[in-house]
């Protein structure tokens, strides 16, 4: 059914991100993403950001089918940036050692120039990761997760059982959808006419019928599994493993760089912070 | 002579959670090459046998095993599932359920994976146990969603082929496919083994289906025991099959009823072998004339009407295009037609579950279309195939009673209606006991007991018979049979063409979202062309009519079916 797709789906194209291994892509976003979290260098954090720009139009992502991923993440990003200033409104002064007041707002919450920059390298950072997460659900095929997993040093078997998730979870989606309407058929009401917890109750109706089919299902398919030999050997190979291109080492190193530079910039920093005010 | 690639000797085996052995002295010798039909009723130990081959016994199913059970001349507890894996490559009942991967060529690939072959090697060994098998290369990158029963059965096969193994094992291959799609596996089995030269065998019972290709053995189990072991034809001449409670090719039965001795000069092996005499054919001409068909009840009053229904999942390809028709009060109406012709979908538009885009439901004249589940549900129940999906309580009275209960019915009332319908369905003396200590059939009658309490006049069941053997399958038969004689009114939906024979007169038949024909059982399976388009298969009656000069093949099959009614 494809009106179940998620948002994040797999789009097949052929562009030079589409060509690079699940490994690689899972490496070079583990990878980034480490260099954004360990530096606060805003020139460093404006390069990422950039070059997830880039990498997102390369690929050629829809931009119309993140719309909602991207609105949800922007919510949950202005939700961290009040808490944040809620809780500790002076950090930026506290890091940078000056102080320019901007704003009085009440009590002890004013808008300093520091709070600001500090609030904004934060906000690089979410900025320069998400994209690249986003990038890799899009642009590797699901077959080649529990792959790429493995690669980077996931035993086979926790890796598999994300295929196996991926091959599942609409199966059983499906089967709470045709036994909530039996369910319903015998008066269980899920509508928002009721109380919650009488909705809740309903739903527990549903659960555990679901939940003992499924496990009949797990016996079955670890059976199957079995008698292919999954679980034979240490290791296994893969069906829809890319082999690595000299691009994919080109990426790599790359983004090994980039940790390089976020670790260099400490030292010129004179720490993690990269100070504009002094 | 050659060494046997199976042995048993003296073989027994009891799982470790239960009192008694499920297998019971086994001398079984199966040679290379060979193609063998391992038969039996639920729990006669076809299974138990099957698991004792790949080695899921004794390695992942615990119990006590005394005896020998060599396979390719080792025995199997001093091997491995692994070790046993490259012998015997075991192709499980349900198709969907093995499906592990998320297309057809990671599936195929599978076992190759695990065996750590590199991709240069695998690629081309997929692609070519993919030919063999028939799916080709188109549908490689397809996912399980896409793909039809019988394209999931090739898939799973061509899993197993993938790697060269000497036996194949084929673990009731039939039970989820409808009867067109279960006559191409039975072929595909038989051209696998021709090309792979392996030794075939097949755990099933449905007996007549898989004696459509040539079978060197049959083996029928019982209650633990190997009960005979002899070619088709000298099992076919004997009235084993019913003394075990396993159902005789239809054919098979009219002859015997017909009074004929059946003997291996009658070639009864097969419909299309079979030989039988002028001496003969005028016996079971004479039979079928013998009674005049009771002409048909005219049925009393229309209960259902559907009226021009259409409905789509996503704008869009139809699901339900332009469908009508009507039901009358007491009767019983099979829903046949291939996966995804719009049996369900027509099921979940009845009960409410989804609203069409045009037309109505009319019952008793009065207009339900846009009536709530809830409401719909006084009059009409919904029994679902799996009774483990419906059942959510633990105890059998308050399962029964769930649904009196959500609509607020006072407690006495719901005692007396749960004790009335609990005795209706022959379960009155389980009303205290926990569901989860009931057999699946039981089972099933607790789902159809929490349906019937609500007084539905319509129950709409289904696959009510789906995974389950003849004599099951006649018990849940024959009790919705009681049902309908109490004044319900039944509708299945179903595959199962023996089912529909001998139970419902009538047959929708559905193809592509449009009901192609409203008709007899009988005659539907009479019409080879009407059949074919619905996935079914044509009754080996009608052949057996034909040969015998009758020309209304399907009254001829009505007389059989009287007839058995009668018995």
């Amino acid at each position: 059914m494809s009106k179940n797709k998620t948002q994040l789906s797999y789009v097949d194209k052929n562009t030079p991100i589409h060509r690079l291994s699940g490994a690689t892509k899972l490496l070079m976003v583990l990878l980034i993403s480490f260099a954004a979290m360990i530096t606060f260098d805003t020139r460093l954090l404006i390069f990422i950001v950039l070059l997830s720009c880039v990498m997102f139009a390369i690929a050629r992502v829809p931009w119309r089918s993140m719309k909602l991923i991207i609105v949800f993440i922007g919510v949950v990003m202005l939700i961290n940036i009040l808490i944040t200033y809620f809780f500790a409104p002076e950090e930026g002064v506290r890091i940078y050692g000056t102080r320019t007041v901007y704003v009085h707002f009440f009590g002890r919450y004013y808008l300093t120039r520091e709070q600001l920059f500090y609030q904004a390298n934060q906000t690089l950072k979410y900025i320069a990761i998400l994209p690249l997460a986003l990038i890799f659900f899009v642009t590797t095929e699901p077959s080649e997760f529990a792959a790429s997993l493995n690669s980077i040093g996931v035993n086979y078997k926790i890796a598999y059982s994300v295929t196996l998730a991926l091959r599942y979870i609409p199966a059983v989606q499906r089967e709470y959808q045709e036994i909530s309407q039996a369910q319903q058929a015998r008066g269980v009401d899920l509508s928002r006419n009721v109380k919650l917890t009488t909705r809740i109750k309903g739903v527990l109706t549903i659960l555990f019928p679901l939940i003992i089919t499924s496990i009949d299902k797990i016996e079955r398919i670890a059976n199957a599994m079995e008698l292919r030999s999954f679980g034979k050997n240490k290791n296994r190979t893969w069906y829809k493993r890319k082999s690595f291109n000299p691009m994919d080492y080109v990426v790599i190193i790359f983004s090994a760089l980039l940790i390089g530079a976020a670790i260099a910039l400490f030292f010129v920093n004179e720490g993690r912070f990269y100070n504009p005010f002094i | 002579m050659p060494e046997p690639v199976i042995l048993f000797q003296n073989f027994s085996f009891q799982y470790h959670a239960q009192a008694e052995p499920s297998l019971v002295d086994i001398n079984l010798a199966i040679y290379p090459g060979e193609k063998v039909l391992i038969a039996g009723p639920s729990g006669s130990g076809k299974s138990t046998l099957a698991n004792c081959l790949n080695g899921l016994i004794p390695f992942n199913y615990k119990g006590e095993i005394t005896g020998t059970c060599k396979v390719a001349g080792v025995e199997t507890k001093e091997q491995s599932v692994f070790e046993l894996s490259k012998i015997v490559g075991t192709v499980l009942q349900d198709t969907d359920g093995q499906f592990v991967g998320l297309t057809a060529g990671e599936d195929i690939a599978f076992s190759l994976e695990n065996n750590c072959v590199s991709q240069d090697e695998m690629f081309p060994l997929v692609l070519h146990a993919a030919n063999k098998t028939g799916l080709g290369d188109a549908f490689l990158k397809a996912s399980p969603f896409d793909l039809s029963g019988g394209q999931k059965q090739r898939v799973s096969m061509a899993g197993i082929i993938v790697e060269p193994v000497q036996i194949l094992l084929f673990d009731e291959p039939l039970a989820s496919l409808d009867p067109a799609t279960g006559k191409h596996a039975i072929d595909l089995i038989d051209n696998l083994k021709d090309e792979t030269n392996t030794t075939v065998i097949i755990i099933e019972h449905r007996i007549e289906d898989v004696l459509y290709r040539n079978v060197d053995r049959i083996i029928v189990m019982g209650e633990g025991q190997i009960l005979a072991d002899m070619s088709p034809e000298t099992l076919l001449c004997s009235d084993l099959l019913q003394e075990t409670g396993l159902r005789e090719p239809l054919y098979i039965s009219a002859i015997k009823y017909a009074g004929i001795q059946l003997d291996a000069s009658h070639r009864p092996e097969r419909i299309d072998t079979l030989t039988l005499t002028d001496s003969d054919r005028a016996a079971i001409k004479h039979w079928y004339q013998e009674y005049a068909i009771s002409p048909r009840k005219e049925p009393a009053k229309e209960l259902l009407r559907v009226e021009g229904l259409h409905f789509s999942y996503n704008e869009g390809k139809s699901v339900i295009e332009d469908v009508g028709f009507a039901i009358t009060s007491g009767e019983m109406t099979a829903i046949v037609g291939t996966n995804g012709a719009g049996k369900s979908t027509l099921a979940k538009l009845i009960c409410g579950f989804e609203t069409p885009d045009s037309g109505r439901v009319l019952l008793k004249d009065k207009d339900i279309t846009t009536e709530s589940i809830a409401n719909r549900a006084k009059y009409i129940g919904y029994v679902m195939q799996n009774p483990n999906q419906m059942i959510c309580k633990p105890l059998i009275f308050d399962e029964v009673a769930f649904g009196l209960r959500n609509q607020g019915v006072s407690e006495a009332e719901v005692e007396k209606r749960v004790y009335a319908t609990l005795e209706i369905c022959g379960l009155y003396q389980f009303r205290k006991w926990p569901v989860s200590a009931l057999s699946y059939g039981q089972k099933k009658r607790v789902t159809i007991a929490s349906v019937l309490v609500m007084e539905p006049e319509i129950i709409i069941l289904d696959e009510p018979t789906a995974g389950q053997d003849y004599r099951h399958y006649t018990e849940i038969m024959e009790f919705l049979r009681e049902l309908q004689g109490r004044g319900v009114t039944i509708l299945l939906i179903t595959h199962d063409m023996h089912l529909m024979l001998e139970y419902a007169p009538r047959a929708l038949v559905f193809s592509a979202g449009q009901l192609l024909a409203d008709m007899s059982s009988a005659a539907l399976l009479c019409n080879p062309e009407l059949s074919a388009k619905s996935s079914l298969k044509e009754t080996s009656l009608f052949y057996l009519a034909t040969q015998c000069g009758i020309n209304d093949p399907a009254a001829f099959t009505t007389r059989f079916i009287n007839y058995e009614g009668r018995a």
